[in-house]
């Protein structure tokens, strides 16, 4: 029985390896969306300039060499430099295009905070407040009012 | 707001350089050597006349004015003048087997993520700069040379007989 049993699952781990290789194995299709054609100024994805037909050629020639993803973005940096990268590397300066923009939310939202605040404590609006009734010749012009409407 | 307003003024203006013309001074950043290991610089040949040759392997174009470029090498390369080649946006094997194909014997530097050719102002490949030994540009030719091109434009600038 238990013989059976791990028959079973080595026959299991034989069917399942090749896929999740499969799934590991670095794709042209998926790369192209990830960097650009530096001489296109567009993704690589969208490029079919000489440029851009040599840089796809590298890229197959590395998947068939078997190397990552990463490997192969690595490879294009070396080739084009970081302007390659479709996003920046999230590292050093280029982290500054992700940080940025966070910091930039957070003090706008502070500052929007504080300026409702102080707009709050000095009597937000400015206008003067209603009285609760009308006094003298209004209270007397709204009955005589009223009492013309009243039904 | 006054940092935003500055970027945008900065990034208007750095794509408004409307890049090297002649009288101006030649850049002269290193660059690494396509083959060997090191860099170079044009700054190197200061003192000489030098044809900077802004090319790639994919450029259809550099493969006509190559052969052209290598014979006048050949005829006037020397100690008063060299041809100098900047591989630019290229792969490196590509650029190497472009050097070996049509048999190019000058100097070659490699430009990868184009930056000398941005600072340069090029608009395409080729383009050919012509720099005299104070490192000015004379001469600025946009697409290709050929033998007659050089012959008639670059030939009359360099000093007499073989340079």
């Amino acid at each position: 029985m238990r013989a059976r049993l791990a028959l079973a699952m080595l026959a299991m781990l034989a069917l399942l390896a090749p896929a999740a290789a499969a799934e590991q194995r670095a794709s042209l299709i998926e790369i192209e969306k990830q960097v650009m054609c530096p001489v296109c100024g567009t993704l690589l994805q969208l490029a079919e300039s000489p440029q851009a037909l040599r840089e796809k050629a590298f890229i197959r020639r590395l998947i068939a060499a078997g190397k990552t993803e990463a490997q192969i973005k690595d490879a294009l940096v070396v080739e084009y430099g970081d302007e390659v990268l479709a996003l920046p590397k999230g590292s050093g300066f280029s982290l500054s295009a992700y940080v940025v923009p966070i910091v930039a939310f957070v003090v706008a939202a502070i500052a929007l905070a504080i300026g409702v605040l102080r707009w709050r404590r000095s009597g937000g609006g400015g206008g003067a407040a209603p009285t609760d009734s009308p006094q003298g010749e209004d209270a007397e012009r709204l009955d005589a009012d009223l009492a013309r409407y009243d039904l | 707001m006054v940092a935003v307003v500055g970027l945008l003024v900065y990034g208007l203006a750095s794509k408004g350089s409307s890049g090297v013309g002649v009288g101006d001074i030649a850049p002269s950043s290193a660059l690494p050597n396509l083959e060997g290991g090191g860099t170079g610089s044009l700054a190197e040949y200061k003192g000489q006349w030098v044809l900077v040759n802004i090319w790639a392997s994919w450029c259809i174009p550099c493969k006509q004015e190559a052969p052209a470029l290598e014979t006048f090498q050949r005829q006037h390369g020397g100690p008063h003048f060299t041809v100098l080649g900047i591989d630019s946006r290229d792969l490196t094997d590509d650029g190497r087997a472009f050097v070996r194909r049509y048999g190019l014997t000058y100097p070659q530097l490699r430009d990868g993520d184009g930056s000398a050719a941005h600072e340069y102002g090029t608009t395409g490949v080729p383009e050919n700069y012509l720099v005299d030994p104070t490192g000015r540009v004379q001469l600025h030719v946009v697409g290709p040379v050929t033998e007659e091109s050089l012959h008639d434009e670059v030939a009359p600038m360099l000093p007499k007989g073989k340079s």
